[in-house]
């Protein structure tokens, strides 16, 4: 088997605030092959979006800090480059895309200035060279016009159209990983499937892998290969889109999934939510931190943090448990 | 046959249907747009909602569902008087406790001291959990308040009835002496609960109760909010933008579209065999959390982006992304919203009955 594109080792990154230390990401692992579509889903506070900052070593001390582990990036470690070195990076084999298209344009340069900005840092050409790239990247996205488009501002821009500057400066480069996060959250629904759909079709012809990270599971289940769910600081479980979805093996998965109304059920009783809230990452409960939530917690998973393991169902799953439950017989919402 | 008076007909005084808690008539709201910092002139409008009509049945919940821009909020806001509408009429039907029904009273014309009775009927909770609550009242000032404002018990009688509303929304009793910023989202917007529920209201509207939640806790309110019904005969107008939450919270469901109801029918018939075309393509657009069903799925990808209200395109509302669309008509003329079945409004000149979910 090649090489994995991204190899991610015992993560942790910690903030330090006044009320104590925050373990956002507590030894997170995972492998990303090259092409290969990753959802990262979980609630507010999961820990995904500062893994994939961390990946991307934007983590800004002093408040935060990647306190071990390896992040290996076709055969190099990033935690080890220098500030220079990533910067080439960063924008350049790695892109990411954030929530919120406007924040991350600068508002003061053109659309086209800010493309060619990012291309001539990483691409070895002439600003004229970088001026085509630039506007075969925006026909790319299908922003119609293009070439005028170039002169624009970003406010003259609606929030689907300033997305799609962004992938179009994301992938112009052509990265081999695109990290996006929450890329749709900000969008309405029939824009969401726009942009998705525009994001499938790119990293499909590219063979770009893609680490999408959201709350939504609906988005991740047209889009994805496989998924991984965390919950307070870790993953909880790793699969395909077929075991996360149909065949989950961790309470919390199911309870999710239990958790969301759908589009194709009409259903008006009430929904299997999970009680309680996240705790708190300062102060985390011993032993399975979803323990205080789960309706299937017995002693051990009180005294002991499970490990992400290979479950019988074929999925990774770090529940004391699993197992033994069979959550298939008693999911609700989670099949069909 | 349905009880479903002819949309937008003018309903005279004292002829509302008698399960009919709320009746809306050619509602319109606009926005001035001013030029001019010192001497502001009005140099156009936007018309946020643009001549809606609908009725809301004693019990029921109605969603009303749209992108953002579309008018939904406006809708809700100039139905309690939040927003003073520009136009139309909002009979409101209330009902006592032996089951007796008041006269109609309209809630756009009301004046100071009816609109001031009123607002113990009509309700609303707000989207935001953390700007719907004032951080420097405890959650006791914040739940009695409407209370304290419209002179109900002695202050004793208050707190007790905040102590009983906070263990009906499912939070604790000795909670009363704590602010905002000490529960999480989902706490805060059960505080929001109670304080709307605290002058026993008859009538509410949901403006996007859930959408700051993260789905688990969002499954908690959305449980909470139908145990309420239940439990005290509540009406909703629930406002949201996703589909699957109205699909299963709604009796029946109104479409939005740049300020007017493209399709409105009761909550299935819209989710199985929808009519207008933008129906469609909102409903294909919404992902399902299903790898094998999203697989077989066919998107209406729409072109291009809601047009500003500002400027609305002439005819047909949607014509400008519209895959259907045909020139010469839809850019023409506006298409009435019509019932084309039993308790079925659609405002399409090309309607067809479309599976897409």
């Amino acid at each position: 088997m090649a090489d994995p594109l991204l190899n991610v080792e015992d993560l942790r990154t910690y903030f330090s605030t006044e009320e104590g230390v925050v373990k956002a990401v507590d030894g997170v692992s995972f492998k990303v092959d090259a092409g290969e579509r990753r959802g990262v889903v979980g609630e507010s506070g999961c820990g995904k979006s500062v893994t994939a900052m961390s990946i991307m070593r934007l983590i800004e001390p002093p408040a935060g800090e990647i306190v071990t582990g390896k992040v290996e990036f076709d055969g190099r470690d990033l935690l080890k480059l220098t500030e220079a070195d990533m910067q080439q990076v960063r924008g350049g084999d790695i892109a990411m895309i954030f929530q919120d298209p406007m924040t991350a344009l600068n508002p003061v340069y053109t659309i086209g200035d800010q493309l060619i900005e990012t291309i001539l840092l990483h691409q070895d050409v002439s600003k004229s060279e970088a001026r085509d790239i630039a506007i075969t990247a925006l026909d790319d996205v299908q922003i119609p016009h293009a070439g005028k488009v170039m002169e624009d501002y970003p406010h003259q821009f609606s929030g689907g159209m300033r997305q799609r500057v962004m992938i179009a400066m994301g992938l112009s480069c052509e990265p081999k990983l695109l990290i996006a996060d929450e890329p749709t959250t900000a969008l309405d629904v029939t824009t969401q499937a726009q942009i998705m759909n525009l994001m499938l079709e790119l990293a499909e012809q590219r063979n770009t892998a893609v680490l999408l990270i959201t709350h939504d599971l609906g988005v991740v289940a047209g889009f994805c290969d496989s998924i991984q769910v965390m919950y307070a600081g870790s993953i909880v479980e790793r699969g395909t889109g077929d075991e996360i979805f149909h065949n989950p093996q961790h309470p919390y998965t199911w309870g999710l999934l239990g958790s969301m109304t759908r589009l194709d059920e009409s259903q008006q009783e009430r929904l299997n939510s999970v009680r309680g809230a996240p705790p708190s990452l300062i102060n985390p409960p011993t032993g399975c931190r979803f323990g205080p939530r789960c309706d299937f917690a017995q002693d051990i998973c009180r005294e002991a943090l499970p490990i992400l393991h290979q479950s019988q169902e074929g999925q990774k799953v770090a529940c004391h448990r699993s197992d033994e439950l069979d959550l298939k017989s008693i999911a609700i919402g989670a099949t069909s | 046959m349905t009880d479903i008076v002819q949309q937008g007909e003018t309903t005279p005084n004292g002829e509302l249907p008698k399960d009919v808690i709320l009746r809306v008539n050619h509602l319109v709201k606009e926005f001035p747009i001013t030029r001019g910092v010192f001497f502001k002139k009005q140099v156009g409008a936007v018309q946020a909602v643009s001549d809606i009509s609908f009725q809301v049945k004693r019990g029921e919940t109605l969603g009303l569902v749209g992108e953002s821009g579309c008018g939904k909020s406006t809708t809700a806001r100039s139905v309690l008087r939040l927003l003073e509408p520009t136009s139309g009429e909002v009979w409101f039907q209330g009902a006592n406790d032996d089951g007796s029904i008041d006269a109609p009273v309209d809630v756009a014309s009301a004046d100071r001291e009816i609109l001031r009775g009123l607002r113990r009927e009509l309700q609303i909770v707000f989207q935001d959990p953390y700007a719907s609550l004032n951080p420097r009242m405890t959650v006791a000032g914040i739940v009695a308040e409407p209370m304290t404002v419209h002179e109900m018990g002695s202050p004793a009688e208050r707190l007790e009835r905040v102590k009983h509303l906070l263990e009906v929304v499912g939070l604790s009793p000795e909670h009363t002496n704590r602010y905002p910023h000490e529960f999480s989202g989902g706490q805060r917007q059960r505080i929001g609960v109670a304080r709307a529920l605290a002058l026993n209201p008859q009538f509410m509207v949901l403006d996007e109760p859930v959408s700051a939640l993260d789905v688990s806790i969002q499954a908690q309110v959305l449980n909470l909010m139908q145990d309420l019904q239940d439990e005290f005969g509540l009406t909703y107008l629930f406002i949201a933008h996703d589909l699957s939450v109205v699909r299963h919270i709604s009796d029946r469901v109104a479409v939005m579209y740049l300020g007017k109801i493209a399709e409105m029918t009761d909550r299935d018939t819209l989710y199985d065999r929808p009519m207008h075309p933008y129906t469609h393509a909102l409903l294909s657009a919404v992902p399902i959390p299903d790898p094998t069903i999203e697989a077989s799925r066919k998107r209406i990808i729409l072109e291009g982006d809601i047009p500003s209200p500002s400027n609305p395109p002439r005819g047909c509302r949607f014509n400008t992304r519209c895959p259907k669309a045909v020139p010469g008509k839809c850019d023409v003329d506006t298409p009435p919203l019509e019932e084309l079945e039993p308790g079925h409004w659609v405002s399409c000149h090309f309607p067809e009955v479309v599976q897409v979910v």
